[in-house]
């Protein structure tokens, strides 16, 4: 149930935000300023959402501190920014803490 | 120069970002469900929202104890840029409601790019038109497709940590954004918004680390110095 609202509302908020330009639009305008943080603000929730899971603790913990997990999330971190493609950042950022975690068992 | 091809130009432009959408979408199905969320999730999420990083950082908030309101506002936050697109590719979806309608739910940040790629964007030319119709469709297509795979296969796995899945979902989230965080004014915001993200981890309930991240844009409005030229 939860889940069914979550996804309902996230939908119907997407599909007004996309429907509303192509059916309404043309008497509309965005100021520059606005748009400027239609870009910016998704990627400031994104971060946040990538560090919140990197430093989750186990079985709800807020907060906690996986050397492994950590690891492979500043491999792929580090290739991202690199440039590389999000088939290798994604394999890169697995493999590493999958094999850290073998050996470090953490 | 010779023009190229609508299929070419798609084949060139979207088949590649297509290659990439069926990984992430694996990956966001496997994900989910080894994380111990419904079967159905997954796809239904990937049918109606439609949107990679919105869904993302839906689950991943949801996976870190954040609630339905959290995890609602940040999709919104994140597709809310889906309303600027719209209004800039409005003429290309073609002439009709139901195709406006129908249309509207296949715009992505690739197709949009795509159209206003092309010189004559905003008069809805023929080319224009098939460009948006031809990637939505593909992408949609094959996002919907990856996902369910993904579920089928997650289902099989038994210990995400073992293979190291949950590093996945925040070096997804950070792949995505690499390339505007090359801005210095976004990398700025992104920087503001995770230090205070971070302290929310310690001092606010789940979910609201997130949203307050959005403190962050506020370095876009910081009084400056007048300009010295």
């Amino acid at each position: 149930m939860t889940w069914l609202i979550v996804i309902a509302g996230i939908a119907l908020g997407t599909y007004v935000a996309r429907v509303a330009g192509p059916v309404v639009g043309a008497r509309w305008r965005l100021a520059p300023r606005a748009g400027e943080l239609f870009e910016i603000a998704p990627v400031v929730l994104l971060f946040s959402v990538a560090l919140v899971a990197t430093f989750s603790g186990e079985a709800g913990a807020s907060i906690g501190v996986a050397p492994s997990r950590l690891a492979g999330v500043l491999v792929g971190a580090w290739l991202a920014w690199r440039g590389q493609g999000m088939a290798v950042v994604v394999i890169a950022a697995a493999a590493t803490t999958a094999f850290l975690r073998g050996v470090l068992g953490a | 120069m010779t023009s190229v091809s609508v299929g070419q130009t798609l084949w060139r432009e979207v088949g590649p970002v297509c290659v990439a959408y069926a990984l992430v979408g694996l990956s966001f199905g496997a994900i989910t469900v080894s994380a111990g969320i419904p079967g159905w999730v997954a796809p239904l999420m990937s049918a109606t929202v439609f949107a990679g990083s919105a869904q993302f950082a839906a689950v991943g908030i949801m996976l870190g104890g954040g609630g339905v309101l959290a995890a609602m506002v940040a999709g919104w936050v994140i597709n809310a840029r889906m309303l600027a697109y719209g209004l800039s590719i409005r003429h290309t979806l073609g002439r009709g409601t139901w195709r406006r309608l129908v249309g509207a739910h296949l715009i992505t940040d690739v197709n949009t790019a795509l159209v206003l790629a092309e010189p004559k964007a905003d008069s809805g030319s023929e080319r224009a038109r098939a460009l948006f119709w031809g990637a939505g469709l593909s992408i949609f297509v094959t996002w919907n497709v990856a996902v369910m795979v993904g579920v089928l296969v997650g289902d099989g796995l038994t210990d995400i940590h073992a293979l190291g899945l949950d590093a996945v979902l925040p070096a997804i989230l950070l792949s995505l954004i690499a390339k505007p965080l090359r801005d210095r004014r976004t990398r700025a915001c992104a920087i503001g918004g995770g230090v205070v993200c971070l302290a929310g981890l310690w001092l606010l309930p789940p979910g609201w680390p997130v949203l307050v991240s959005l403190l962050g844009c506020v370095w876009l409005y910081r009084p400056r110095p007048r300009a010295t030229q």
